[in-house]
């Protein structure tokens, strides 16, 4: 393993920020793994972080193939996650808004430039990402819908789901689309939670990453058997937004299964505890998100539907 | 009059209101909407708001068509002094055209377009950030340049600045209005968290003249307008820090500036050293200069618009 500088950059008052990589073989850029690029994506750092104490373990045990190279960064923004933002600390601007980047530009353009210079070589890319929402998902891969289908790679994690998403207008400039653009197989990863780590959904994401590097051929090792994934599209959803405000009780989490009638939440009214509404599920479904703060607002999305 | 445009209840006891005011001139015509407050720390737009609202309310008898002033599209932004939307960490400049059934953000933005759509012009008033002071400007998308950059001259202000079309603007609403056929042109004047008088005053003489111009206003027309420059991207220079530290501006922005001229230094206050000088790279006028002190490598400390 070697561990390179991928960016520096000294503050007014801080300590010098650094980017670092954690290159595991040599050879072909084959797969790059990046985690954390808001300071709340705690959960993403730290399976990138199992990921890099897996993969120094496997190159000391000679079970990384030869003639290719794996990246893994961690992290992009500790400093934001060092002081409870979640995004860069100075312009609240979002890296992953950012891409492909501008050397010359801004400070987080000048973040985004670096790490795409550093990530647009390889031929996989895969992404520990999060959503704008508050909640949980179930583990699932996510795919940008461009030109090329990469479908069939993405079953390569064996993880029960894959979402083929249609872009929408902020997309562009985020990681996944540009590597897409620059023909990486882009794969954004959503590991359950963000804030929190959920060992469980931890563990279950790294070993789907593991897989994938073994099922692309970068690994020479036993992994465990993963799902016969099922392609999602945008049609295949259906939200249930709250009609009340209050406090979020909720009866089923991501993952569960439930039956059409089945309780899913009550809100109750935060003078009086008294039920101002209930939802209930309107078919036979699989939680796929579901908003997990304990107070809600109207018109949130409180579950979403496969 | 006072209308709802979108309502949500907040968990406790509050909803989150949307509101604008709708003046309805004594004659028909065309409809022109007024937009600020997007982002909660931009309140330049809150001044020219009020003084159109005083102005047109008292004015109806000359007013063709109607007028809606939206003052505060992200009103919990502005009573909280939050740039983003309070609660979702969010710049609901990057959410439109928004959704129905997807998040609170989205669905308030969806019905703010929903409410404006079928509007002929519509002004979307921003300050700078916290960060930068800006002349009066229009910001245009080339793409739009032709159908808008007529209109953008009525508006009393310095400088159209024709941008190329970069993917992330269209996630604004300027770009979701203009491509639903509302003609909208984006203002860029003074800086966050602050009010420049007469900036506001500017603007709302600008306003009454593309009311004027369009066949809104009957009244008398606003006199010395100012015809603004016209600059595409490649007339304008980006000067950005080359050090983190302190940066100490000596020029104020609108002044004209020769290639060479020193613009500010940054500094080390814990060692006295001066980490870097900045000066003009062009020969040109200073459009934008860096309000915040505090900077890290590759903040922007100035923009000037070169004389070419």
């Amino acid at each position: 393993m070697r561990k390179e500088i991928i960016f520096s950059m000294k503050s007014p008052y801080r300590e010098e920020f650094h980017i670092y990589g954690y290159v595991f073989g040599s050879g072909e850029k084959t797969v790059a793994v990046v985690g954390a690029m808001r300071g709340d994506e705690i959960q993403q750092q730290f399976v990138s972080s199992q990921l890099v104490r897996i993969l120094t373990d496997m190159e000391r045990c000679g079970q990384i193939t030869q003639g290719v190279e794996i990246l893994v960064i961690p992290s992009a923004n500790h400093f934001s996650m060092n002081i409870g933002k979640r995004f860069w600390p100075m312009d609240n601007t979002d890296i992953n808004r950012m891409f492909p980047g501008y050397d010359l530009g801004e400070t987080t353009q000048r973040i985004a430039s670096a790490l795409f210079d550093k990530l647009k070589k390889y031929r996989y890319g895969i992404q520990l990402a999060s959503y704008h929402f508050t909640g949980s998902f179930i583990p699932h891969v996510r795919i940008i819908k461009t030109a090329v289908d990469i479908t069939k790679e993405a079953k390569f994690f064996g993880m029960p789901y894959i979402y083929v998403k249609s872009p929408e207008p902020f997309d562009t400039v985020m990681l996944n689309y540009n590597w897409q653009i620059w023909e990486t197989k882009a794969y954004s990863v959503y590991a359950g939670t963000t804030a929190v780590i959920d060992k469980p959904a931890a563990k279950f994401t790294w070993n789907s990453i593991i897989r994938f590097l073994f099922q692309a051929g970068l690994l020479n090792c036993k992994t465990e058997p993963g799902f016969v994934s099922q392609v999602l599209e945008d049609k295949c959803f259906r939200t249930l937004t709250a009609d009340n405000a209050g406090f979020f009780y909720r009866q089923k989490s991501s993952g569960s299964t439930v039956r059409k009638g089945e309780l899913l939440a009550k809100i109750l009214n935060p003078y009086d505890g008294s039920v101002e509404g209930e939802i209930f599920s309107p078919e036979d479904a699989t939680i796929f998100f579901a908003h997990d703060k304990d107070l809600i607002s109207e018109k949130t999305a409180a579950f979403q539907l496969i | 009059m006072i209308k709802t445009v979108f309502s949500a209840s907040l968990p406790i006891d509050e909803k989150l209101i949307i509101q604008k005011n709708q003046i309805q001139g004594a004659f028909p015509g065309k409809r022109l909407c007024i937009v600020t407050g997007t982002h909660g720390d931009e309140l330049e737009g809150q001044y020219v708001c009020f003084l159109l609202s005083e102005f047109l309310n008292k004015n109806t008898d000359k007013i063709c068509g109607t007028i809606d002033i939206y003052p505060a599209v992200n009103p919990l932004g502005i009573d909280s002094i939050t740039r983003g939307m309070p609660g979702f960490d969010l710049d609901m400049n990057r959410i439109f055209p928004g959704a129905k059934d997807t998040s609170l953000s989205d669905y308030a933005a969806y019905s703010i377009v929903e409410d404006i759509k079928t509007a002929d012009y519509a002004v979307d008033i921003h300050a700078s950030n916290i960060f930068l002071r800006e002349i009066p400007q229009a910001r245009i998308n080339v793409d739009s340049a032709s159908a808008l950059t007529g209109l953008a001259e009525m508006l009393n202000i310095d400088l159209i600045w024709i941008h190329p079309a970069a993917t992330v603007l269209e996630s604004t609403l300027a770009h979701t209005l203009n491509s639903l056929g509302v003609k909208t042109i984006v203002i860029e004047t003074g800086v966050g968290m602050r009010i420049t008088p007469v900036y506001g005053q500017r603007l709302f003489n600008g306003i009454i003249n593309l009311m004027h111009k369009t066949g809104m206003w009957l009244g008398k027309a606003p006199e010395n307008i100012s015809k603004p420059i016209i600059a595409a991207t490649d007339a304008v220079s980006f000067v950005n820090a080359v050090d983190s530290g302190i940066f100490l501006p000596e020029k104020e922005y609108g002044v004209m500036l020769k290639k060479g001229d020193k613009i500010g230094q940054i500094v080390k206050p814990l060692s006295g050293e001066i980490l870097s000088e900045v000066f003009s790279p062009d020969d040109g006028l200073l459009m934008t200069i860096r309000a915040y002190p505090v900077v890290y490598e590759g903040s922007l400390l100035a923009r000037v618009i070169h004389n070419s």
